[in-house]
């Protein structure tokens, strides 16, 4: 019985890797995949250091989760400056409080040249920041912290506000005649994230309310935007808070039969060619990359020339609102992961 | 002890007990998810009072989709529960399934079938490591599959970071054989005007296939008696180890499905999720009258308490409260839903 029921386990095993094979060997895509992405990547600006200063090494410590695609993109142009440079860029994070600080100490204590981190969580990165900034080590704040950046001792912040950038979503709302709006949040106790919506609330004139929602579980998300539209159909304005959440807030609008209009924070290829079909309204970008390569590019500076860029005051990269006309020109840009 | 227990029904003679004829009420007691079916029906009049667009059709599709993406996994979760045995790779490896079929849709530029799959071979290939592992080295299941989980954690990032530059996959949304897999997996049928998820019909048919194998075959039988005691169960001739590898096959190919579903409705998977979701499948199982110590649960209790989790779930944001409270009330279930399962259990057995 058992000897017959193995066979018969590995004969259905074998045919399944068989289909599969053959599928595999028969079954090309003539749309889409790879092939498709490497005909589109024509000659991509290989880096070459335009500089002959010695090689300092920067470190950037964020506050990044594992897998957000934004801290993609920061990175992406972290890299591309430090190629330029001439410099050696090392990146670690964590959405610990702690964990970051110790990445901090133990960058401190390796004597980096330059460091650049994020203050999420300000009062916790206090007593790392300013050991390093007493060791002499240049620090320079990126993405959030633009209030504790200078008390700190830090050179300068690069990023966006995020009151500023809520606000700019409320007068946007405003200027398409939105009447009752949401604002999803994707990470409960997110600081940033509260102050978008605050900022977004402040200047809207119509009623905005908040929505939490967990943003690792993808038909969770959906499913909860969902069941928020039903429940109150006179919502005409979905605020996502990040880029992979749009999808799932465009999904449920269908789904509800809303007439809602979805916009975004942050940009991707994917809310790029949204924008571009109207399936979105806007997308409020804040320049990921940007915020990597200035960051490692005014470390280089203050190095080689003790320049400071915003004479201390932060440099914003956002809110840029991005609409329908911009959206074709960025969509190539946001596939290669620089936008 | 005596004190808390519940005063003895009137009228209960003390006869042998193979003469007493079991009564219906008392055989509907002894069902594994009665707590559960009570636990439910109370949560849903409860959200029906407070909350008043609870109860329209529209919104009961959203519940039941919501808690079919939990209880497809739930049922796996639960069947291996009675099998004695945790599973907490299942959260990620939903993700890896679905970053497993893109990646290599994408990157062979193949049909999206192809990639669906490979997916299935490499996860199935998962749970039968897992189980594997388990039988070979006698550790208990929590560390094990704490392994894979971490493993596979780093893989999902690290490889999807490899192989695409980035940390999401690249939409395959126009590649061949797309349409087709999303009919499958991702599609929807409306019924009346309510909208039906295609992830309900999957769950239906998982807990109808689930409850059949535990209650009719002779899988079933081995699932409760290495459950209940795995050297009882070797002794009396139950392959214990192929039961349990059995299992955590099963398991994957529950999260195959599940993961197939993630990518067909977003057509990019992002790297970083599903890490947590494990404990939500043991907790809808659990809530579901599934014993932690296995041997005793059903596929239907993990159904009714993944019901409960979305009925919970979205009852917050139909009554338009502040989430802060969920996890309260998530935890507060969990608890009062075990409390209740064991009384239950503790009140057929006395009388009996």
């Amino acid at each position: 019985m058992t000897r017959v029921r193995t066979g018969g386990v590995r004969a259905a095993v074998g045919a399944v890797l068989a289909v599969a094979l053959t599928a595999a060997l028969a079954g090309c895509s003539s749309t889409g995949g790879k092939r498709a992405e490497d005909a589109r990547k024509a000659a991509a600006a290989q880096g070459r250091a335009a500089v002959n200063t010695p090689r300092w090494t920067f470190a950037m410590v964020t506050h990044s989760g594992d897998g957000d695609t934004f801290w993609d993109i920061v990175q992406n142009g972290s890299k591309q400056a430090a190629v330029k440079d001439n410099i050696n860029f090392l990146y670690a994070h964590s959405d610990e409080a702690q964990q970051q600080a110790q990445l901090i100490d133990s960058y401190v204590a390796k004597k980096v040249d330059g460091l650049i981190v994020t203050l999420a969580k300000p009062d916790a990165m206090k007593t790392a920041v300013e050991k390093a900034v007493k060791a002499g080590i240049p620090v320079i704040t990126v993405n959030s912290g633009a209030d504790a950046s200078k008390a700190f001792g830090a050179l300068t912040h690069i990023g966006q506000d995020e009151t500023v950038a809520g606000e700019a979503v409320g007068e946007e709302l405003d200027k398409r005649g939105s009447k009752k709006a949401l604002c999803i949040l994707h990470e409960q106790g997110n600081v940033g994230h509260e102050q978008r919506c605050a900022g977004a609330k402040k200047t809207f004139g119509g009623e905005m309310q908040n929505l939490y929602v967990d943003g690792t579980n993808m038909p969770d998300v959906q499913a909860s935007i969902l069941a928020k539209l039903q429940s109150d159909p006179s919502i005409d304005a979905v605020v996502t808070l990040g880029a992979p959440f749009a999808d799932a807030a465009v999904q449920a609008k269908k789904t509800a039969g809303s007439k809602a209009e979805i916009d975004t924070f942050d940009l991707n290829a994917k809310v790029a060619a949204a924008l571009e079909a109207g399936t979105l309204g806007f997308a409020v970008d804040q320049q990921p990359y940007l915020q990597g390569y200035e960051a490692v590019d005014l470390l280089w500076l203050y190095k080689y020339n003790a320049n400071v860029l915003g004479g201390g005051k932060p440099v914003l990269t956002g809110p840029q609102i991005i609409t329908k006309d911009q959206a074709a020109a960025l969509k190539d840009y946001a596939e290669r992961g620089t936008r | 002890m005596s004190a808390a227990a519940p005063p003895e029904p009137a009228g209960v003679d003390h006869v042998d007990e193979r003469l007493l004829r079991t009564s219906p009420m008392k055989k509907l007691l002894a069902r594994p998810e009665l707590g559960s079916v009570v636990g439910a029906i109370a949560v849903f009049v409860f959200f029906s009072v407070v909350a008043d667009s609870f109860l329209r059709a529209s919104s009961l599709g959203t519940v039941l989709y919501a808690a079919s993406t939990i209880g497809i996994m739930a049922v796996p979760v639960a069947l291996l529960m009675i099998g004695g045995e945790f599973d907490l790779s299942a959260g990620v490896l939903v993700t890896t399934s679905a970053l497993v079929s893109s990646m290599f849709s994408y990157q062979m530029t193949a049909n999206v079938w192809v990639g669906i799959g490979v997916s299935l071979l490499v996860t199935l290939a998962i749970g039968a490591f897992n189980g594997f592992m388990l039988t070979r080295t006698k550790l208990p299941s929590f560390i094990i599959t704490l392994g894979t989980f971490l493993m596979l954690t780093g893989l999902n990032l690290g490889l999807t970071k490899l192989i695409s530059g980035t940390v999401s996959t690249k939409s395959i949304a126009d590649m061949e054989g797309f349409d087709s897999a999303q009919k499958l997996f991702a599609s929807h049928v409306t019924i009346g005007g309510v909208e039906l998820r295609v992830t309900i019909l999957w769950w239906f048919v998982l807990v109808a296939l689930a409850t059949w194998i535990l209650l009719r075959t002779r899988f079933g039988n081995w699932i409760f008696a290495v459950g209940g005691g795995a050297d009882a169960a070797r002794a009396v001739g139950v392959p214990v180890f192929k039961t349990k590898i059995g299992l955590y096959m099963g398991v994957a190919f529950c999260a195959w499905i599940s993961g197939q579903h993630l990518l067909m409705s977003f057509d990019v998977v992002q790297s970083g999720e599903g890490v947590g979701n494990e404990l939500i499948y043991i907790i809808a199982a659990v809530i579901g009258g599934c014993l932690i110590t296995g041997g005793y649960g059903s596929a239907i209790g993990s159904a009714v308490g993944a019901v409960i989790f979305g009925m919970t779930s979205k009852g917050i944001v139909y009554a338009e409260w502040n989430p802060d409270w969920f996890k309260f009330f998530l935890g507060a279930m969990l608890l009062l839903a075990t409390l209740l399962n064991a009384w239950i259990r503790k009140r057929v057995e006395a009388t009996k």
